[in-house]
C-alpha cells in the first residue's frame, strides 16, 4: 500500500463543494487538490512572497496577510471549513487565530507538529530539545514560537468551546488513532463550535 | 524580454455624442489608442490597460518622437503582459492632453466660435472614461477583454470596467488603487488645483486666447503631487539632507549653506523644482483640474449608501488580481483591501499581493521581481483560460445572512 501524502488524508476531511479559507495555505498545493477534485471554492492566506507567486501560478486564489493581524477581511461564519495547517505553532496570538478561526467557519480543521510524539519525549527526557523530522529546528532558531502536544489542543479546545468532531495523529502518511500523543508526530482536529 | 519597438497611435472618431454622468454630453469626439500585438482569431486575448493621471495611450514600444511608454518595463513580447500572447491596447482618455479630444481643442458648441473648450470642457468621471473606451473596444470588434489593467487611477477604470460591464472581461486587475479617494487625497488635489487655478495667467481656464500658459501653477501642483508619489524612505535614500553644491563650492568638499530663502539649497527642492519644470512644459492645466476632479469623484459605493460590497455585487462573474505596495501611503494597502474584502463578500475570485517595495505609490510603475512574477504569473494564467468556456454560473449568492439582512 503507497503512502498518501498528508494533505490528501486531511482533503478527506473537507465535504465535497466546501467554501474553504485555508490559513498559511503555502504553495496552494492542497487548497488546488480540493478545487480540483473536490469540488470545493475559496482562498488561500499567506504572507510569504514566494507562497504566493506559486499560488497566483497555480491559479488559487490567494490573499496576502499576516494571519497575526486577525480574519478582519472575513465575516462570521462565511466558510464551511476553515484550514489552519501547520500554521498553528508560528502564531503569536495562536488562542486567537483559533477563535477566529471558529468565528468564520463553521468547521475548523488544524494541524500542527506534536511535541509529545515519544522520539520528542526521549530527547527531552535526555535533556535536550528535540531535533526531529517533524520538529527539524534548534531551539535558538525555531519558527515554532507555539510548541504544544496533541492533548493540549484538546484542552485548548474545550477552553474555547469548540467541539471536537475528530481527530487523529499522523505518522509517515498513515492515520493515527491508538494513542496519538505518544504515537504521530503530527496531530490533527476538526472541530466546530460548541 | 523585448521592446514592441516603433509605435504608431491611432485614432477613431466618435459622431454620436457620450453622455456623462453629469449629464452634459462629450459631442464629437476623437480618442487616440495604441496597441501591440496581434488580436487572435477569436479576439479573445485582448487586454486594455488604462492609464493614469500624466499618462497616455502611449504604454510599450517607442513613438515617433523616441519617447519610450509608460509601462514598457511590464508590455511587450516576453515581458509579464506578453504581446507575442496577448493584444494590449492603450487607450487615451478624453479631457487629456496627449491627442484624444481635450481642453485645447475647439469648442464644437456653435457659440463658441471655434475657440478652445478651455474650462467649458465637461467634467469627466472615471465611469464616463469607461464608457468611451467601452465604445472605442466595440468599434474593434472586441466584445470581450480577457482583461482589464490599471494602476492608481488606472485601477480605478478597471474596477469602473467590471462595475459597469462585468460582461465584457473576464479579469481585472487592479494595481495600487483605491475604491475612492481618502479626504487627505482630496486635500492635495484641492491644493494642486488653487496653485492651478490663482496663477495670473490661468484666466479662468481660457489662457489659451492669451496665448500663455499657468506654468507656475501647473509647476507647484506637480510638486505637491510627486511628493505623494514618492516614500518618506526613498526620498531619504534619493536625497536625504544634501545640499546642492554651488559655483563656489571647491571640489571634494561638502558645500555649506548658502543662507538663502529663495534659492534652492537642498537637493530635494532642485529636484521637485526640475520635475515641476519638465511637467509644465508639456502638461495641459486645465486637464490637470479635470484629471484630480474625476479622480475626487469616483465612489462606486456611493449609489450603495456607501456599501461597496454591495456595489461589487455586479462583478461577480469576474476575476481580480489586486496589487498593493507597503510604502505607498497615498494608495495604501488599506484602501486595496476594502477593495478585496468587498470581493470575498461577494465570493468572487481574487487574489491579492501586498509586495513589499520602498518606493511608496510610485512602485507600480518600478520593475521589482516580487512584483512583475506576480503580474507575469496571473497574465500566464489568463492566457492558458483563453478560448475555455466562461466560469459556469453557479455561484451561491453572497453570504446568505448579509442578503436577508
Amino acid at each position: 500500500m503507497s503512502e498518501r501524502k498528508d494533505y490528501e488524508i486531511i482533503a478527506d476531511l473537507v465535504p465535497h463543494g466546501s467554501r474553504v479559507l485555508d490559513l498559511g495555505c503555502g504553495d496552494g498545493t492542497l487548497l488546488a487538490h480540493l478545487c480540483r477534485h473536490r469540488g470545493c471554492t475559496g482562498y488561500g492566506i499567506e504572507i510569504d512572497d514566494a507562497n504566493v507567486l506559486a499560488c497566483v501560478q497555480r491559479g488559487v486564489n490567494v490573499i496576502q496577510l499576516n494571519l497575526d493581524e486577525g480574519l478582519n477581511l472575513f465575516e462570521d461564519r462565511t466558510f464551511d471549513v476553515v484550514l489552519q495547517l501547520d500554521t498553528l505553532q508560528h502564531l503569536r496570538n495562536a488562542e486567537q487565530m483559533l477563535r477566529e478561526t471558529a468565528r468564520v467557519g463553521r468547521v475548523g480543521i488544524v494541524s500542527f507538529p506534536n511535541f509529545a510524539h515519544w522520539p520528542n519525549r526521549l530527547q527531552v527526557a535526555a535533556g535536550r530539545m528535540p531535533v526531529t523530522r517533524a520538529l527539524p529546528y534548534q531551539w535558538y532558531d525555531t519558527p515554532n514560537i507555539r510548541v504544544g502536544t496533541h492533548t493540549d489542543f484538546g484542552v485548548l479546545a474545550r477552553k474555547n468551546g469548540l467541539r471536537i468532531l475528530e481527530t487523529f495523529g499522523l505518522q509517515e502518511g498513515r492515520v493515527v488513532r491508538v494513542w496519538p500523543n505518544l504515537r504521530a508526530s503530527t496531530a490533527v482536529f476538526k472541530f466546530e463550535r460548541g | 524580454m523585448g521592446s514592441v519597438g516603433k509605435v504608431t497611435p491611432q485614432s477613431m472618431h466618435f459622431d454620436a455624442g457620450l453622455p456623462l454622468q453629469s449629464g452634459a454630453q462629450l459631442r464629437d469626439y476623437t480618442l487616440v489608442y495604441e496597441t501591440y500585438g496581434t488580436l487572435n482569431a477569436e479576439r479573445s486575448n485582448a487586454v486594455l490597460v488604462c492609464h493614469a493621471l500624466n499618462a497616455s495611450h502611449h504604454v510599450a514600444g517607442v513613438a515617433a518622437d523616441g519617447a519610450v511608454g509608460w509601462w514598457d518595463n511590464l508590455v511587450g513580447p516576453g515581458k509579464p503582459l506578453d504581446t507575442d500572447r496577448f493584444f494590449v491596447i492603450g487607450i487615451n482618455n478624453p479631457g487629456s492632453c496627449f491627442g484624444s479630444t481635450g481642453p485645447m481643442h475647439a469648442n464644437p458648441d456653435p457659440a463658441a466660435g471655434g475657440r478652445p473648450y478651455g474650462a467649458d470642457f465637461p467634467v469627466m468621471t472615471v465611469e464616463d472614461w469607461v464608457d468611451a473606451q467601452a465604445l472605442l473596444i466595440e468599434r474593434l470588434g472586441i466584445t470581450r477583454l480577457a482583461a482589464v489593467l490599471g494602476g492608481s487611477l488606472g485601477g480605478m477604470q478597471a474596477q469602473a470596467w467590471a462595475l459597469r460591464y462585468p460582461q465584457r472581461l473576464g479579469h481585472c486587475v487592479v494595481v495600487a488603487s483605491a475604491p475612492n479617494l481618502s479626504t487627505q487625497n482630496i486635500a492635495f488635489n484641492e491644493v494642486a488645483r488653487r496653485a492651478i487655478v490663482t496663477d495670473p495667467e490661468f484666466h479662468g481656464g481660457h489662457f489659451y486666447a492669451h496665448g500663455v500658459v499657468p506654468k507656475r501653477g501647473l509647476r507647484v501642483a506637480r510638486m505637491i503631487g510627486h511628493i505623494t508619489y514618492l516614500s518618506d524612505d526613498s526620498m531619504e535614500a534619493k536625497f536625504g539632507r544634501a545640499i546642492r553644491p554651488n559655483a563656489d563650492t571647491p571640489a571634494g568638499t561638502e558645500p555649506g549653506y548658502a543662507y538663502t530663502t529663495q534659492d534652492i539649497e537642498f537637493q530635494i527642492e532642485s529636484y521637485l523644482r526640475h520635475q515641476g519644470e519638465k511637467f509644465s512644459e508639456y502638461f495641459d492645466a486645465n486637464t490637470y483640474l479635470l484629471i484630480t476632479r474625476a479622480l475626487d469623484y469616483f465612489d462606486p459605493a456611493r449609489a450603495h449608501g456607501g456599501d461597496l460590497t454591495r456595489a461589487y455585487e455586479q462583478a461577480r462573474d469576474c476575476k481580480f488580481l489586486v496589487v498593493s505596495f507597503t510604502t505607498d501611503w497615498r494608495f495604501s494597502p488599506q484602501r486595496s483591501r476594502e477593495i478585496v474584502k468587498a470581493m470575498v463578500d461577494n465570493r468572487i475570485d481574487v487574489s491579492y499581493a501586498e509586495i513589499a517595495a520602498p518606493h511608496g505609490h510610485d512602485a507600480f510603475l518600478l520593475e521589482d521581481p516580487r512584483y512583475h512574477g506576480v503580474m507575469r504569473a496571473y497574465f500566464a494564467r489568463i492566457f492558458e483560460g483563453i478560448g475555455q468556456p466562461a466560469t459556469p454560473a453557479h455561484r451561491v449568492p453572497v453570504t446568505q445572512a448579509r442578503i436577508s439582512v
